[in-house]
């Protein structure tokens, strides 16, 4: 029976010849992930039933990179956890700060997670590795620590959309302008509790830090997964970063999609986010001229080094307007180094920005840049929601004028 | 409704229930935590719990003493928190539609019914797959595995 790259990872994954939409399975996962923030309940619910081992030590990944370098003591008390936890129980991969980078973007990085794996995360933008030709899905903690205790985690088996692609990108135009204009057509719940797959000739010269973009933000669609059929590209990220074999998995031709959505996708400006919603999305050309107080060029969906390098495109030579704050987050010590390395640290800081360690950070309104209260910023990063931000925001990233989504109003070219 | 309208991200630095039930709603609605009472019941509109991951969503409600939330569709992480955690979640439009606040409920998730008793309407939902049962009667997904492992 023909099957979507989606059914086939699950069905191999639960020992099976096929799986189909709407059935409840148990799977076998290859890596559980957890952070600062939603490990600690995970960690609790194994303490309290008295488990002290895990199913397998080398396929637990522990990132404290939310609320770190620790911004109080109840986050300190949080990271401490976990460090014991991991220390405790012998986890392989846990990252101690200064190893610790944002961890959608560190676990392709390390090659941690490869093609074909099955992937839970409690954190919503695990879909990241979907990139990859991986099947990954947010969970909660409860789901992490069933992981963790069993190796295994129940899903009821997605229906499948597909996104075709085609034509050649304007310029400056990348995965986040993708998937932007995809949500802001089908909604933020236009693919509720299904699958996302993205083809199409634009997918297919679209590099890697575009994919894992595209397929961070699936979760903002409502999707369960976003997903990338596994090509040479796929191959050359993964071949430089394994050490443990991996597998492509691709879409039968004659496969059930419940929808196919085709996009022209010469046609698509740079979008923008607008409060406070991913869905409110707008070319760039159409946001008008809005006051804004802060920037943040990082985060899961946008803090690699392709994404530094565009933006110290922008910035070269010029400096931000005064009274506007810009923060840059590079995801991982590597891309840091990478960053610091080209001279793009230069760049940022003749142009007035400030340079953070990694962090999720303000992306969550946690740290490193909260808003006060009617702040507006512009953010390369994934959520707008009320309060996200201290307040809200999303992506930038392009030329000139740049994108992103704001916190409690909206946005504005930030340049000067 | 999100999860940071739920429980806003500054309050993440724990995982305790009491404390999270106390800033359950807050920037949503700042009086719910000083209004809600046991055994009340939150009905919410389409993909209630959309968002972030975190736990910590669900335990706040319930922790609040919410006994279960009716909406019109759920995020899909919040909604497989909730059978995992304990929270019981019922998926109905047109309860979503016809509820106001003050109504008097009475849910028979064996059914697939919900009755208001104010405004004398009856609302529906689909019943639940058995394995959604089981976890449910097992009393979420720990117990649950761990009945499986043993």
């Amino acid at each position: 029976m023909p099957m979507t790259i989606t059914e086939k990872i699950l069905a191999a994954h639960t020992g099976r010849d096929s799986v189909h939409p709407g059935e409840i399975i148990m799977a076998d996962v290859d890596l559980a992930l957890g952070n600062d923030i939603t490990a600690p309940i995970a960690i609790n619910i194994l303490r309290e039933n008295g488990i002290e081992k895990v199913f397998d030590r080398n396929k637990i990944v522990l990132v404290p990179d939310h609320f770190t370098p620790n911004k109080d003591i109840a986050s300190a008390e949080q990271c401490r956890q976990m460090r014991e936890f991991a220390h405790d129980y012998d986890i392989t991969h846990y990252f101690e700060l200064g190893e610790m980078g944002i961890e959608h973007a560190l676990l392709p990085e390390k090659g941690l997670v490869l093609p074909g794996d099955l992937v839970i995360g409690a954190d919503s933008h695990t879909c990241t590795y979907g990139a990859l030709g991986a099947f990954s899905m947010g969970v909660g903690s409860t789901d992490l620590a069933g992981a963790m205790i069993s190796g295994k985690v129940w899903f009821k088996v997605p229906t499948a959309m597909k996104f075709v692609f085609t034509g050649e990108l304007k310029p400056w135009v990348g995965g986040k302008d993708l998937i932007l204009f995809t949500i802001g057509k089908i909604g933020v719940d236009g693919a509720l509790y299904r699958s996302m797959e993205f083809t199409g000739d634009t997918i297919i010269n679209l590099g890697m830090a575009d994919r894992l973009a595209m397929c961070n933000m699936a979760i903002e669609a409502g999707a369960k997964n976003g997903i990338i059929t596994p090509d040479t590209i796929t191959e050359e990220y993964a071949r430089q970063r394994a050490s443990r074999e991996y597998r492509f998995y691709d879409s039968d031709p004659e496969a059930g999609y419940d929808e196919i959505h085709e996009f022209d996708a010469s046609a698509i400006e740079l979008q923008v986010a607008f409060p406070h919603l991913p869905e409110n999305t707008r070319p760039v050309g159409e946001s008008g001229n809005v006051p804004i107080d802060q920037v943040v060029i990082g985060s899961c969906t946008n803090g690699r080094l392709e994404d530094l390098q565009q933006a110290a495109e922008v910035l070269k030579g010029r400096k931000i307007s005064s009274g506007l704050r810009l923060i840059v987050i590079p995801a991982t010590p590597l891309i840091y180094r990478q960053a610091m390395d080209e001279g793009l640290f230069d760049i940022f800081l003749d142009a007035g920005a400030v340079i953070s360690t990694p962090t999720c950070g303000p992306c969550l309104g946690g740290h490193m840049g909260v808003l006060a209260d009617g702040e507006r910023a512009v953010a390369t990063t994934n959520r707008n929601f009320v309060g996200a931000h201290g307040p809200s925001r999303e992506r930038g990233l392009s030329v000139g004028p740049r994108r992103g989504r704001s916190e409690r109003g909206d946005w504005s070219h930030f340049l000067a | 409704m999100d999860t940071d309208a739920i429980i806003p991200a500054r309050y993440l630095n724990t995982s305790d229930p009491d404390v999270l039930a106390s800033h359950c709603f807050e920037d949503a609605d700042p009086d719910f935590a000083s209004r809600v009472s046991a055994g009340d019941i939150v009905v919410g509109g389409k993909n209630f719990g959309c968002g972030s991951s975190r736990e910590h969503a669900p335990i706040a409600i319930k922790a609040a003493g919410v006994s279960c939330v009716i909406a019109s569709s759920f995020a899909r992480i919040f909604y497989r928190n909730s059978f995992n955690m304990g929270l019981p979640i019922f998926e109905s439009t047109d309860a979503s539609r016809s509820i106001v606040t003050g109504d008097e409920l009475e849910v028979k998730p064996s059914e697939g019914l919900i009755h208001n008793l104010t405004q004398g309407e009856k609302y529906t939902f689909e019943p639940f797959p058995p394995f959604m049962v089981d976890l449910i009667q097992e009393g979420g997904l720990i117990p649950y595995l761990l009945k499986e492992e043993a």
